[in-house]
C-alpha cells in the first residue's frame, strides 16, 4: 500500500516537474538501479543518523552556564572497533555487489550484433554492417544483444545512453566497446559525456528501439545494397591494397584470408590475436607489431583514410576469413 | 593562570600588525602571521574571480538553450572556474592561511623552520596566479581543469600554455609550504609537546604536507610534458602521433586525486579544533582521528584510477582501484563518528564556527557517501561524466572544505585581528550558506542520475526545472558568502576588541594576546598536558 | 596545576651569552637549525625524486612500447662521452664530500674553497662535454626535435620521441647541475669570508646532499638513455 502511494506520488511529481528516474530500457538497467537505490539507502541512512545524533546532542548537551565544564568521557576502543568494522563490512558488501555486476555485464554475449560508432567533433556516425549509416541516430531491434565498437576521429568522446545505464569513452586511435540489450520499444537519448570542445553539448542523438520485424524492414529500406564489407572491398582495390595483399601473395606479403580473429606471430616473438585493433594498427601504423617473417615495407595510410573507411576495410578483411572457410567447406 | 597582557588594548600594545608599518614591511616580511594574511588577500581575490565564473555559468544554465553566452565562452568559464578554484583557492586556502598563521603558534614555536622560503612561496603563488589571470583576460582556456589530451595538446586554440604554466609555477608554492610545515612540525615543537599532545589540526596539516610534497611534483612534470607535446608535437600524448592519451590521464590523476585530500584534510583538522572548543571537550578517539589523517593521505595515492573506470582502463585495474576507493572511505567515516561522539556529554555552544563545523560533518558525510556510488564500478558507469560527479565533489569541497575554511576563519579571527565580529550576522550567514548550498547542489545529484552530462553549455529541456533550482540555490549561496566578507572587513575597524581567549579554548595559540606579538610567545612555552585538556585545566572566563 | 609552565630563559642561553650570528631567530640552537635544514633538504630531494620519477616512468612506458625505435635512438648517442661524464660526476661527488669533511675538521679555508672549486670545475666539465661535444654533435646529425630533426632510418617517429626524452631529461638534469654550481660558488665565497667553522657548516652539508642527488640522477639517466639494446 505504501509502495503504491510512493510510486503514485513519484509519477505525479514527474508529470508536474521532472522525472525522478531515467527510463528502464535495458537488461542491466534494473539491476544497476537496485544497486543505486541500495547506495541511496545507505547514504540517506547514515546522513540521517549523523544529523540526528548531532541535533540530539546539540540540544541535550547545550551549554547551560558560562562556566560549565563537562567531565571527561573515556574513549572506548570497543566502540572505535565497532564503528570501523560496520562501515568496512558495508563497503565490502557494496564492493562485491558492484564488482560482480560490473564483471557480469562486461563481456557482450556471443553472437551479438555488432554496430560501429565513430565519434567526431561534434557528431556521431553509426554504421550497421549491412550497410546503412546514420548520423546522431541509432536504430536497433528490441531484445537482441548489440555490441557497439567505437572509435574517435579526433579527441576523446564518450558514448552514453542513460536509459540503458551504459557509457564508455571513445578514443582516437583505438577501439572501445560496450554492449546492451534493449528491453522496451521507444526513443531514448544518447549523449557525449566526455568534454570534447566547442559543441560538446550539441553532440547528442536518439536511440530508436524497434520491434524486430520493424527493424528488419527499416534495415532493408535504408540499405543501398552495399554492406560495410562490400564498401571495404571497393576501398581495398581503390587504395592499392590488392597490389600486395591479393591472393596469391607469393610469400613476400601476408595473405589476409583467415587472418582475422586468429593468432598472429610478431617479429619480436610475441603472439597476438588479429582483432579489430590489430588490423587497424596494421593499416595506420604498419611496422609497429610487425608480423614475423616479413619486412617492414608497408606504407602508412594514416591521414589518407578516415575511421569509417578503416572500419569498412576491417569488415572486408573479416569477411575474407568467412569466405575462406566457406570455400574449404565446399 | 594565563599571561596577563589581556587588559592592554591592542592599540597601545605592540603586536605583529603594528610592530612595523609600510608596504615594504609587509612585502618583505618573514613573519608567518603576516605571510598568512598576504595569502588571505590573494586567495580571496582569486576566489572572487572563480566565483564570478560560476555565477555566469549558473545564469547560463537557467535556459536549456543557454541564457547568456555561446558554448565556446561557457567552456572557458567552466575551465577557468575549475582551475582557479582548485589550484588557486582550495589547495592553498587552509594550509597557506590558517596553517601558516597557526602551525608555529600551536606547537609553541616562534616561526616556521624556513621563514624566507615561506615568503618565497607566497611570491611564487602570486606569479602563478598572474599567468592564470593573463590567461583569463586575454581569451581564456577551454580544456577544463583536467586538460585531457589530445584536445589540450593538439586541438584547443586557447591559452593552454599560459594556464599550464600558471599552475606549474603555483605548484612550487605548495611544495615549499608543505616542506616548511613538515620540518617545522618535526623539529620545532616546544618542550613537552610530544606528537600525541599535538592539536589534531597539526596532524591534518602534517598529512596534507606529505601529499603536497610527494604528489605535486608529478603534476608539475605532467604539465611540462603536456607543454612539450603542444609545442613539439612528438607523440607523448597524441594518439595520432603514437602517444597514449590514457597515460596523460594516469599521470594527471596521480596528483589530482591526492589533491582533493589536500583540500579536505585541513578542513577536517579545523573541524576537530572547532568541535573540541565549542563542546569544551577532548576529541573522542584522539589517536584514531590522528591516524585516520595519515591513512587517508597514504591511501589517497592508490585510488586515482577511479577517475578512469570508463576511460578504457583494464577492468582488472578497475577492480583494484574500486577496492582502494572503498577503503579510503573508512578513515573518513571514523573521523565523522569520533566528532559526533565528542558532542556526547559536552557543553555545546552555537557560535558561528560551531555551526560551520557541524554543517561540515553533515555535508561531508553525504558527499563522502555519494563517493561510494562512484567507487562502485557498476553505478559509476552510469554516473561518470554527469552532474552526479559535479554534485559529489561540490558537497565535499564547498559543503566540506569551504565551510571548514569559513569556520576556521571565524574561530581564529579574534586571534588574527584582535577583533570580534558580530555574532548574529555570523550565525545568520552560516545558515544562509548551508541552505543555499544544499539547494544548489542536491538537485545536481538528481540531474546526474537522470543522465545530464557535465560541462554542457546547453541541455535538453527536460532538465530545466532542476537547473533552475540549482541556480536559485547558487544565488542564495552567493549572498551568504557576501555577508561575512562585509562584516569581517567591518570588524577590523569597528569590531569590539577581543581578549586573548574569547572562546575559552585550549591550545597554545590562545595563551598569547590577540593579536599576538611578532615572536608569538614572550618565553618558549613548556607543555605539560594533553591536547584539549578541558576537564583538568579549563581556561578562565575572559575578563570583561 | 597551571597548564603551561614558562621557562625564564630559553635553553642554550645564559645571561651573558649572545646568540651566534648564524643562528636564525626561530631556532633554539645551531644544532636544531642544522637538523631542520638537513631534514628540509631530504624532503626537497624526495620531491625531486617524484619529479624525475614521473618523467622516468613516462620514458620507460614509451621505451617498452617502441623498443626498436628507442634502441636505434640510443645507438646514435656516444657512449664514451656519457661514460666519461659519469666518471666526472662521481669524482665531483668525492670532492664535494671532501669539502664538507674539511669544514667539519676545521681545515684551512683554502682547502675547503679548493675542493669546492674542483667540484665546480668537474661540474662545468660535465656541462662542457654535454653541451659542446654531445649536443653539438646531435645538432650536426639533425637529431634535435623541434629544431632540425630529420632522420632517414626506420621508426623515425619513435627515434624522434626518444630524442625528445633524451634532450628533455638531460636538459632538466643539466639545469639542476647549473643551479648546483651556482650554489657552490656562493658557498665558496662565503667560506672565503669566514662564515663557516667546525661549529657551523650546515649549508655545506645540505648543498652536498643536493649535489650527490644530482649525481645519482645521472647514474640512473646514463644506462636508461645510453645503454639500451646492449652494447
Amino acid at each position: 500500500m505504501n509502495g503504491v502511494a510512493i510510486r503514485a506520488s513519484a509519477h505525479l511529481l514527474s508529470a508536474a516537474l521532472f522525472p525522478l528516474r531515467p527510463p528502464v530500457a535495458s537488461t542491466i538497467a534494473r539491476s544497476v538501479d537496485h544497486l543505486y537505490f541500495a547506495l541511496t539507502g545507505v547514504t540517506l541512512l547514515f546522513t540521517f543518523l549523523i544529523f540526528a545524533f548531532i541535533f540530539y546532542f546539540m540540544i541535550k548537551y547545550r551549554r547551560r552556564s558560562e562556566d560549565e565544564i563537562p567531565q571527561e568521557v573515556k574513549t572506548s576502543t570497543a566502540l572505535e572497533i565497532t564503528w570501523t568494522l560496520i562501515p568496512t563490512l558495508i563497503c565490502a558488501g557494496l564492493f562485491i555487489w558492484a564488482s560482480s555486476l560490473y564483471f557480469k555485464d562486461s563481456r557482450p554475449p556471443i553472437g551479438s550484433t555488432e554496430i560501429f560508432v565513430v565519434g567526431k567533433q561534434w557528431m556521431w556516425q553509426l554504421q550497421h554492417p549491412e550497410g546503412p549509416r546514420e548520423i546522431d541516430q541509432l536504430h536497433v531491434p528490441v531484445g537482441v544483444p548489440i555490441k557497439l565498437t567505437m572509435t574517435s576521429q579526433d579527441v576523446i568522446h564518450d558514448f552514453y545512453i542513460p536509459a540503458f545505464r551504459i557509457k564508455k569513452d571513445v578514443l582516437p586511435g583505438r577501439y572501445s566497446s560496450i554492449w546492451f540489450q534493449a528491453t522496451k520499444v521507444g526513443e531514448y537519448n544518447f549523449y557525449c559525456a566526455q568534454y570534447c570542445g566547442a559543441e560538446h553539448s550539441a553532440m547528442l542523438g536518439k536511440v530508436f528501439v524497434m520491434r524486430q520485424s520493424d527493424y528488419a524492414k527499416w534495415l532493408a529500406e535504408q540499405s543501398n545494397g552495399v554492406s560495410m564489407a562490400q564498401a571495404g572491398e571497393r576501398l581495398f582495390a581503390q587504395l592499392g591494397c590488392a597490389t600486395c595483399h591479393a591472393a596469391p601473395t607469393g610469400g613476400k606479403y601476408p595473405g589476409l584470408a583467415g587472418v582475422y580473429g586468429h593468432p598472429v606471430k610478431l617479429s619480436d616473438g610475441r603472439t597476438v590475436v588479429a582483432d579489430d585493433a590489430y588490423i587497424r594498427n596494421a593499416i595506420a601504423n604498419p611496422g609497429s607489431d610487425l608480423m614475423a617473417g616479413y619486412a617492414p615495407s608497408m606504407p602508412s595510410f594514416q591521414g589518407q583514410i578516415n575511421e569509417e573507411q578503416l572500419l569498412d576495410l576491417i569488415a572486408y578483411i573479416k569477411s575474407l576469413g568467412a569466405q575462406e572457410s566457406q570455400a574449404t567447406a565446399q | 593562570m594565563s599571561v596577563d597582557v589581556a587588559e592592554l588594548s591592542s592599540r597601545s600594545r605592540v603586536h605583529y600588525l603594528n610592530e612595523s608599518y609600510g608596504v615594504k614591511s609587509w612585502l618583505l616580511t618573514t613573519d608567518h602571521k603576516r605571510i598568512a594574511l598576504l595569502y588571505l588577500v590573494s586567495i580571496t581575490f582569486m576566489f572572487l574571480v572563480g566565483a564570478a565564473a560560476a555565477a555566469l555559468m549558473r545564469i547560463q544554465l537557467l535556459e536549456p538553450n543557454g541564457a547568456i553566452v555561446q558554448p565556446e565562452t561557457y567552456n572557458k568559464l567552466f575551465s577557468i572556474h575549475g582551475i582557479i578554484m582548485v589550484f588557486f583557492f582550495l589547495i592553498p586556502s587552509i594550509p597557506a592561511v590558517l596553517g601558516n598563521f597557526l602551525v608555529p603558534m600551536m606547537i609553541g614555536a616562534r616561526d616556521v623552520a624556513f621563514p624566507k622560503l615561506n615568503l618565497l612561496s607566497w611570491y611564487i603563488y602570486v606569479v602563478g596566479s598572474l599567468f592564470t589571470l593573463y590567461c583569463v583576460i586575454f581569451g581564456g582556456v577551454d580544456t577544463g581543469w583536467t586538460f585531457y589530451t589530445p584536445f589540450s595538446s593538439t586541438y584547443s586554440n586557447t591559452h593552454v600554455l599560459a594556464a599550464a604554466l600558471g599552475i606549474f609555477i603555483t605548484g612550487f608554492s605548495s611544495i615549499l609550504t608543505g616542506l616548511n610545515f613538515i620540518v617545522t612540525i618535526h623539529r620545532m615543537r616546544a618542550p613537552g609537546m610530544t606528537w600525541f599532545r599535538l592539536p589534531l589540526f597539526i596532524w591534518s596539516i602534517y598529512a596534507t604536507s606529505v601529499i603536497f610534497v610527494l604528489g605535486t611534483p608529478v603534476l608539475a612534470i605532467t604539465l611540462v610534458l603536456l607543454t612539450l607535446e603542444r609545442v613539439l608535437h612528438v607523440g607523448i600524448f597524441d594518439p595520432a602521433l603514437g602517444g597514449d592519451p590514457l597515460l596523460f590521464q594516469d599521470l594527471f590523476w596521480f596528483y589530482s586525486h591526492p589533491a582533493v585530500y589536500i583540500m579536505v584534510l585541513p578542513a577536517m583538522g579545523v573541524v576537530s579544533e572547532l568541535v573540541a572548543a565549542y563542546s569544551r571537550k577532548r576529541i573522542y578517539g584522539y589517536s584514531f582521528v590522528a591516524f585516520s589523517s595519515l591513512s587517508i593521505a597514504f591511501i589517497s595515492f592508490l585510488v586515482w584510477g577511479h577517475h578512469m573506470f570508463v576511460s578504457g582502463q583494464s577492468i582488472y585495474a578497475g577492480l583494484v582501484f574500486s577496492f582502494m576507493s572503498f577503503l579510503v572511505a573508512i578513515p573518513s567515516a571514523i573521523k565523522v563518528f569520533n566528532w559526533t561522539a565528542t558532542l556526547y556529554k559536552g557543553s555545546i555552544s552555537y557560535d558561528a564556527p560551531m555551526l560551520y563545523a557541524l554543517g561540515f560533518i553533515g555535508l561531508f558525510t553525504m558527499g563522502g557517501l555519494t563517493g561510494l556510488f562512484l567507487a562502485s564500478l557498476a553505478t559509476d558507469v552510469h554516473l561518470n561524466g554527469t552532474y552526479f560527479i559535479v554534485a559529489h565533489f561540490h558537497y565535499i569541497m564547498v559543503g566540506g572544505a569551504v565551510m571548514g575554511f569559513m569556520g576556521g576563519i571565524h574561530f581564529w579571527w579574534p586571534k588574527i585581528t584582535g577583533r570580534l565580529y558580530p555574532d548574529k550576522w555570523a550565525r545568520l550567514a552560516a545558515l544562509i550558506i548551508f541552505a543555499g548550498f544544499n539547494l544548489t547542489f542536491f538537485p545536481q545529484f538528481m540531474l546526474g542520475y537522470l543522465g545530464m552530462p557535465r560541462r554542457y553549455a546547453v541541455y535538453p529541456a527536460q532538465f530545466q526545472v532542476l537547473n533552475v533550482m540549482s541556480t536559485a540555490g547558487a544565488t542564495i549561496l552567493g549572498i551568504g558568502y557576501m555577508i561575512p566578507l562585509i562584516y569581517l572587513i567591518w570588524s577590523i575597524r569597528y569590531g569590539p576588541a577581543a581578549g586573548p581567549n574569547p572562546w575559552r579554548a585550549k591550545g597554545l595559540e590562545w595563551q598569547t594576546p590577540s593579536p599576538p606579538p611578532k615572536e608569538n610567545f614572550d618565553e618558549t612555552p613548556i607543555v605539560t598536558e594533553e591536547a584539549y585538556a578541558y576537564a583538568t585545566s579549563p581556561p578562565e572566563r575572559p575578563r570583561a | 596545576m597551571p597548564p603551561v609552565r614558562r621557562s625564564a630563559l630559553g635553553p642554550e642561553m645564559t645571561a651573558t651569552e649572545t646568540r651566534p650570528r648564524a643562528l636564525e631567530e626561530q631556532f633554539e640552537s645551531l644544532d636544531a637549525q642544522h637538523d631542520a635544514r638537513k631534514l628540509g633538504m631530504w624532503i626537497f630531494l624526495a620531491t625531486e625524486v617524484m619529479f624525475f620519477g614521473g618523467l622516468f616512468m613516462t620514458y620507460t612506458i614509451y621505451r617498452e612500447l617502441y623498443l626498436p625505435g628507442f634502441e636505434q635512438g640510443s645507438h646514435l648517442l656516444e657512449v664514451r662521452w656519457g661514460a666519461l661524464n659519469t666518471g666526472v660526476l662521481i669524482l665531483s661527488s668525492l670532492t664535494m664530500a671532501l669539502a664538507v669533511r674539511s669544514a667539519q675538521v676545521a681545515a684551512r679555508r683554502f682547502i675547503t674553497i679548493g675542493l669546492l672549486g674542483i667540484t665546480m670545475l668537474l661540474g662545468t666539465a660535465f656541462l662542457a662535454i654535454k653541451f659542446l661535444l654531445e649536443w653539438r654533435h646531435d645538432y650536426a646529425q639533425h637529431l634535435v626535435p623541434g629544431i632540425n630533426f630529420a632522420y632517414a632510418g626506420p621508426y623515425a617517429a619513435h627515434v624522434q620521441l626518444f630524442f625528445c626524452f633524451y634532450f628533455f631529461m638531460t636538459a632538466l638534469h643539466a639545469l639542476h647541475l647549473i643551479i648546483g654550481i651556482g650554489i657552490l660558488a656562493v658557498l665558496a665565497f662565503l667560506t672565503w669570508r669566514g662564515r663557516f667553522s667546525d661549529q657551523y657548516y650546515s649549508p655545506l652539508e645540505v648543498a652536498a646532499l643536493y649535489w650527490h642527488f644530482v649525481d645519482i640522477v645521472w647514474i640512473f639517466l646514463f644506462p636508461l638513455l645510453y645503454l639500451i639494446g646492449g652494447r
